[in-house]
């Protein structure tokens, strides 16, 4: 009996080990591929091209191929800080609104509603901004541009909200019931408790989801494809058409020549991406570990 | 969306197929059956995939057993897959380039069969509203290569010029940047979308706008007469293409390899037979028989 129990255990076990390593497994063949795949522009040459290139431009296949990732780093970038500065304090206002304000019949709506936005696809959140959003905000602003970093950004920060807001309202609902009532007990509001010491006292998860909205936000694809306009432009305007990384990747991977420079350039931006989203994980989860300790050692 | 119903549409056809080809063997006619139910790959431009999708409906049902698949990408696309193999005909808005025709001989072991199949104009597209009627190709290149900013430059209404145009992949791109631009870069400020359909969607939509894509394609919104260099303004019709006067007309290409299975050098001659080319018009392209 107790033999079969051990036979058991241990085989459920190695399934479980296998399946851990197989993730693990894959993701470090996909960054060896992608890495491989880069070879041929790994030099300082190329390096150069890329960043230091002026006028930066990409133009991959004209006649003298122009490969600056200037403008494209800067698309990127637009999209993801308009995104982030329309979603954080959305997702935060309305999941502090849901743990600390809403009744529970309330909390029981919004919780699910906005838990919904993150199931939609992004390809109709895209569409969406395309014939849409961008119509509207071009009449409502006499906006020389349809596609821009302002609709691209929105539209984007649509897709970031569920996420800050589920992270963040599991953070503020995790805070001890102790922590609000001590400030009840000091006379504080409502509001003062909320704002002062809920808040703070939730700030590691609050963190914790920007950063994981950040990393979604670089890497998001098909909103940008369909709502950024896809013009490379070295501009800061955010009223520029875009071009992200990842959009590019998809626009061009399809067509390009298989070993040419461009095809070893999508592919270094593919690492530029992997990177950037490995970078920011690791400084988030440092971030989050140290506010902890903090707390834990204040408390 | 229409392709993704073709395209399972051809998906059922090909399992009934295989369910058909079980019950062969019984009649002892089951090497036929096998071959015709190898599907004919077709790929290639985006420009062409409507045309390709009539085409291989009809040959279809005039043919019922062979199941053809019809696919967009661009026509660099589908060179690439005929020379990979993953294609048996490449549809292509532009000539094949002599480095492509030498690695489809290199892979194929075979040449290349150029077919012209139909007659395409390459439209330079405004929005209705716009009060610019024709425009000189040397305004055109000006303008796409971010040299003219405003309507008013060119006897429009005061209003900056948003450019749209196609990703580097298309056929049209690199016909409009040899043919316009003389190889030169287009602007920076073109903003690329993902077919002209979609370029024709954002003009109508954007009374600023200006775009270019096959003729075909031109719905709500306005064609301009193109004026080449010493000529008159000519605007996109079957006359001034028949007769070679509107300067931005085009040869829409299929590719095949010489030594390619009887069912792609069947369909493929088929495409040319009037029947099939009563086709092309019904699409909005211009058939063969004008020029000749």
């Amino acid at each position: 009996m107790s033999r079969a129990r051990t036979i058991r255990n241990n085989l459920m076990q190695a399934v479980f080990s296998v399946a851990g390593w197989v993730a693990i497994v894959f993701i470090a063949l996909i960054f060896v591929f992608t890495f491989k795949e880069t070879g041929p522009v790994l030099d300082a040459q190329h390096m150069r091209a890329f960043f230091l290139t002026d006028p930066p431009v990409w133009q991959p296949t004209s006649e003298i191929p122009k490969l600056s990732l200037i403008p494209i780093i800067l698309g990127t970038l637009k999209a993801t800080v308009v995104g982030l500065l329309f979603a954080c304090p959305v997702g935060v206002a309305a999941a502090l609104f849901t743990s600390e304000f809403a009744s529970p019949r309330l909390r029981e709506i919004i919780k699910p509603v906005i838990e919904l936005l993150a199931g939609i696809p992004s390809v109709v959140m895209g569409f969406f901004a395309l014939v849409i959003l961008a119509t509207w905000l071009q009449n409502a602003f006499g906006l020389t541009y349809r596609l821009n970093a302002i609709n691209a950004g929105l539209a984007l920060g649509f897709a970031l909200v569920p996420i800050i807001f589920t992270i963040s309202e599991d953070g503020l609902a995790a805070v001890p019931r102790s922590y609000r009532e001590a400030s009840y007990a000091l006379g504080a509001s409502n509001f003062q408790t909320a704002w002062n010491v809920v808040l703070p006292a939730a700030a590691p998860a609050v963190f914790a989801s920007f950063v994981l909205a950040f990393g979604r936000a670089v890497g998001e694809t098909m909103i940008l494809l369909m709502a950024g306009g896809n013009a490379a432009i070295t501009s800061i305007s955010l009223l520029d058409p875009l071009r992200t990384l990842s959009a590019t990747i998809a626009a061009e991977m399809g067509e390009v020549v298989v070993g040419s420079e461009h095809y070893a350039t999508l592919f270094f931006m593919g690492t530029l991406l992997f990177a950037i989203t490995f970078v920011s994980n690791t400084f988030g989860q440092w971030v989050i570990r140290r506010m902890r300790v903090r707390m834990q050692g204040a408390a | 969306m229409k392709q993704a119903r073709i395209v399972s549409t051809l998906l059922l056809s090909v399992l009934l197929a295989a369910c058909g080809g079980r019950e062969q063997p019984a009649t002892g006619e089951r090497p036929r059956a096998s071959r015709s139910n190898k599907p004919l790959s077709i790929k290639g431009s985006d420009t062409m995939v409507i045309l390709g999708q009539r085409l291989a409906e009809e040959y279809m049902k005039k043919n019922p057993g062979l199941v053809a698949q019809v696919n967009g990408g661009g026509s660099g696309t589908g060179i690439a897959a005929l020379i990979n193999g993953t294609a048996d005909l490449a549809q292509s808005s532009r000539e094949m380039k002599d480095g492509e025709k030498e690695k489809v001989a290199q892979s194929r072991g075979a040449a290349v069969v150029e077919l012209p199949v139909a007659l395409d104009a390459l439209g330079v597209f405004v929005h209705q509203s716009n009060s610019v009627q024709h425009l000189t190709i040397a305004q055109i290149k000006d303008i796409f290569q971010g040299k003219t900013t405003n309507w008013s430059q060119i006897g429009g209404a005061g209003a900056p010029i948003v450019l749209y145009g196609r990703e580097n992949s298309s056929g049209t791109y690199d016909y409009f940047r040899e043919h316009v631009l003389n190889k030169e870069d287009f602007a920076t400020r073109v903003q690329t979308l993902q077919g002209t359909a979609a370029v024709i969607n954002a003009i109508g939509a954007d009374k600023n706008g200006i775009g270019y894509g096959g003729i075909a394609y031109a719905k709500e919104v306005r064609a301009l007469a193109v004026q080449a260099e010493g000529g008159q303004p000519v605007a996109p019709s079957e006359a001034t293409v028949a007769d070679g006067t509107y300067p931005l007309s085009r040869k829409l290409f299929f590719y095949y390899a010489a030594n390619a299975p009887e069912r792609v050098t069947a369909f493929a001659q088929w495409s040319v037979t009037p029947e099939a080319q009563a086709l092309v018009t019904k699409v909005g392209y211009f058939p063969l028989t004008t020029v000749q």
